[in-house]
């Protein structure tokens, strides 16, 4: 396959994958906001989600304060964002677009529709009225979006390149929402013995703030299946990082990955699979507590880099080789 | 002009015989029920995104510049005796075409025989100097033509087919052709049914297996790439339609590399030889150490590899010298002297600026002809005499006198019509129609073609860029 095609399915993986997350915590913020909490409370979610993105600055620069109305039109609909949902939209589709040939018909359409009526939903107001259904609706396309792939394309290189995209951009953005989240708690968590014994009012602040990050993911639900117990936030941490059958854990995501990756390997990809195969070890035999104490922060921002490179290496070994 | 030739009514009252069926099923359909079928046409052709670009335009939103171009709901048909005598004529043409090609690269008979000058060949800008003396793979220059043919009326009622322009470099439009039946199918089933229509279906089929045919000698089985300017050219769709058909790999010109005399593609498991490259870009673009040096889109030092031999380009390049406006005139002559047989298709009867003598009487008579720039193309640079202004065609006298080289002349045909679902119900509209002829081993086409329809009442400039639509073409069975 052209390393060209490669590298555009790649991306639109990657920018589905990323609209999708934006949604999910733009609804959980939403969400959030709808609980008796305190205006600082708020306040701090909203920001929380401009720092994950990288985004505070830019942010500042063209708006001013934050509120729930300006963050949500700067994350869904801002064309200067090239994180927001619509940035994120057009760029998967242009990508799809680029390579339409390779990708199933089905695929495709998925993809132009998404975009065709993304670009309608925001023109008639859908997103203002709605957001919470605009959410679930970007979700939902998101889930066609994979869906459609796993049923309907053949399992050649092409497929294999737009699940590693999926996947290495859902490791990445679990690790930052973790990071992010863990962060509001404390500045620097390092289990359950550094919080307050608190009063019943951070016991209950805490478990909406921790059903909060777990309902982003989807993970609510399994949390409770998985652990049946109250909700303490190692356990969270555990399942979002170590878990390998919880879909949107780091765990999961490295192991699809690595999966991915052999199947496509080449002459000059030992080095990048390698990695890989490292970080998914890693994950395989580490345990929540030694990530606890090491500090959860400085595990995830190495988290993070490590997925970096393994991005940078795929580009190298795989999508823009350098000559011949 | 005399009142044109309607492919529908042969009077007010009457319906030519192989529209009788369709015309009789479309009486029946309600407006309503037409016009919800053109909506259901048009979000289809969205989602599908059958759009082409607009260079500099924008959308509402300034994003988009993606547009639809309009499909009309009535068929063209014609009826199989016609089609059979246009399909032997059309193989005539081309296999003469490509005959003159391959002359004026080599020997150059037809200059030594007085039949075409020698400094209409030479002087032309399309002519290639680099071309002289290679050979290429069946001695065959333009795999895909598209030959645009328009009907017109004669005194009697009856109607004449005439070539207007052969398009031998890289014509578009088969991909219309293609969506337009699969829309008609799933719009209407039941006429289907009803009509034997030939089938178009089978066209990328057949143009794979002419680019496999015209590959180098020594490849046993070929690899094929179509080769796009990209996604932002108006063509794009097509370009991803016909590789997605075929199931070969479209490429870039960044994605294509030279090494030791041969072409490879850059692929996920190292570099990848190519044999045939079916480029949809002009000569110019296809080289920068040939051509244009600042063309990015082409690939450096393909040209050497294609002179040694070791990939075919599709078409080869140097066919624009054929298909000018101003080597037009000599085609019936080129069929005459290569292949010894009359010609069965008509040319529009030209006058040559160049001569003094045609000049002259064209001057004399602008407001009746059309005029047309030599190297013009896309309906750019045309007068057409009896829809035009005075001040328009003073200004275009200026233009005329200071280059007369530089234009051709043919008395204005008025296109046959064909009825066409417009915002005011249905009525006539001039169409043309452009049949794809590929050229490998041998010489084969799909019944019918793309037809072009001018939207605009009284209008004949087709093309799309210029608000033309396009039309199911219906080749029926006997």
């Amino acid at each position: 396959m052209l390393s060209r095609t490669a590298d555009h399915l790649f991306w639109m993986a990657r920018y589905m994958e990323r609209a999708e997350n934006t949604a999910r915590m733009l609804d959980v913020n939403y969400q959030t906001a709808l609980l008796p909490q305190s205006a600082d409370a708020a306040e701090k979610g909203w920001k929380g989600l401009l720092s994950i993105s990288e985004l505070t600055g830019d942010f500042a620069k063209r708006y001013g304060s934050v509120s729930a109305r300006t963050v949500m039109d700067y994350m869904v609909s801002d064309a200067n964002n090239p994180s927001s949902i619509r940035s994120c939209l057009m760029a998967a589709r242009e990508n799809a677009r680029a390579v339409r040939g390779t990708l199933t018909t089905e695929v495709w359409e998925t993809q132009n529709q998404t975009w065709l009526e993304f670009q309608r939903m925001v023109a008639t107001g859908a997103f203002q009225r709605d957001p919470g259904a605009a959410f679930e609706w970007v979700k939902f396309r998101s889930h066609l979006s994979r869906g459609v792939t796993v049923g309907t394309m053949l399992q050649d290189e092409a497929f294999h390149f737009l699940r590693i995209g999926s996947f290495l951009e859902r490791a990445d953005n679990t690790a930052r929402l973790l990071d992010v989240k863990f962060h509001a708690v404390d500045s620097e968590y390092h289990g359950t013995q550094s919080q307050s014994q608190g009063n019943g009012k951070d016991v209950e602040y805490d478990f909406y703030h921790w059903s909060a990050i777990l309902r982003s993911v989807s993970g609510f639900e399994v949390y409770r299946k998985a652990y049946r117990n109250v909700i303490r936030p190692e356990k969270v941490a555990e399942l979002l990082i170590l878990r390998p059958d919880m879909p949107r854990s780091l765990a999961a995501c490295v192991n699809e990955v690595v999966a991915n990756l052999r199947m496509v390997a080449n002459e000059q990809s030992s080095e990048t699979l390698r990695r890989a195969g490292r970080l998914r070890a890693d994950l395989q035999y580490g345990r929540i507590d030694e990530i606890l104490a090491t500090g959860l922060h400085a595990y995830l921002t190495q988290f993070l880099d490590r997925v970096g490179t393994l991005g940078l290496g795929i580009s190298r070994d795989f999508l823009v080789p350098v000559e011949g | 002009m005399r009142p044109s030739f309607d492919e529908m009514q042969a009077t007010q009252d009457t319906v030519r015989e192989h529209y009788r069926s369709y015309q009789r099923w479309l009486s029946q359909q309600p407006p309503d029920v037409m016009r919800s079928r053109r909506e259901e046409a048009e979000v289809i052709f969205r989602r599908v995104g059958i759009t082409f670009a607009v260079y500099g335009a924008k959308d509402e939103d300034g994003s988009g510049t993606e547009r639809l171009i309009p499909f009309d709901l009535i068929p063209r048909v014609i009826p199989a005796h016609e089609w059979h005598e246009m399909e032997r004529g059309l193989r005539q043409r081309v296999t003469a075409l490509n005959r003159f090609i391959h002359d004026v690269y080599h020997d150059q008979e037809i200059i030594k025989a007085g039949i075409v000058p020698a400094d209409q060949i030479f002087k032309n800008a399309q002519f290639r100097p680099e071309m002289m003396g290679v050979d290429v793979p069946a001695g065959v220059y333009s795999h895909i033509a598209g030959i645009d043919i328009v009907r017109a009326a004669n005194p009697d009622g009856s109607g004449t087919y005439y070539v207007l322009e052969d398009n031998l470099r890289v014509p578009s439009g088969v991909s219309y052709m293609l969506e337009n039946r699969k829309m008609m199918m799933r719009l209407f089933p039941d006429l289907f049914s009803e009509h034997r229509v030939a089938p178009v279906a089978h066209y990328p089929d057949l143009l794979l297996e002419t680019l496999r045919a015209v590959a180098p000698a020594a490849v046993n089985d070929p690899t094929v790439v179509l080769l796009t300017p990209g996604m932002y050219n108006s063509a794009y769709f097509e370009h991803a339609f016909l590789a997605q058909q075929m199931g070969v790999e479209l490429v870039e010109g960044q994605d294509l590399f030279v090494r030791d005399n041969f072409v490879y593609m850059r692929t996920t498991q190292g570099p990848k030889r190519v044999d045939v490259i079916y480029r949809r870009l002009d000569d110019d673009f296809l080289d920068p150490l040939a051509f244009r040096p600042d063309s990015t889109l082409g690939c450096a030092g393909l040209l050497s590899v294609y002179r040694a031999g070791n990939v075919t380009l599709s078409n080869a390049i140097g066919t624009g010298v054929a298909d000018d406006k101003s080597i037009y005139p000599y085609v019936p002559k080129m069929i005459e002297f290569y292949l010894g047989e009359r010609p069965i298709l008509k040319n529009v009867p030209t006058y040559q600026c160049r001569d003094a003598d045609d000049l002259h009487y064209v001057l004399d008579h602008l407001g009746e002809l059309v005029v047309k720039e030599v190297h013009g193309a896309g309906g750019y640079g045309m007068l057409v005499g009896p829809a035009s202004t005075k001040q328009e065609i003073a200004d275009f006298r200026k233009a005329l006198e200071a280059n007369p080289g530089g234009y051709i002349a043919q008395p204005t045909l008025s296109l046959s019509t064909c009825p066409t679902f417009v915002e005011s119900g249905i009525a006539p509209r001039h169409i043309d129609l452009r049949p794809f002829v590929l050229s490998g081993k041998t010489v084969q086409m799909v019944p019918g073609g793309l037809t072009r329809v001018a939207l605009k009442e009284g209008s004949l400039v087709v093309n799309s860029s210029q608000g033309g639509g396009t039309k199911d073409t219906w080749v029926l069975e006997a």
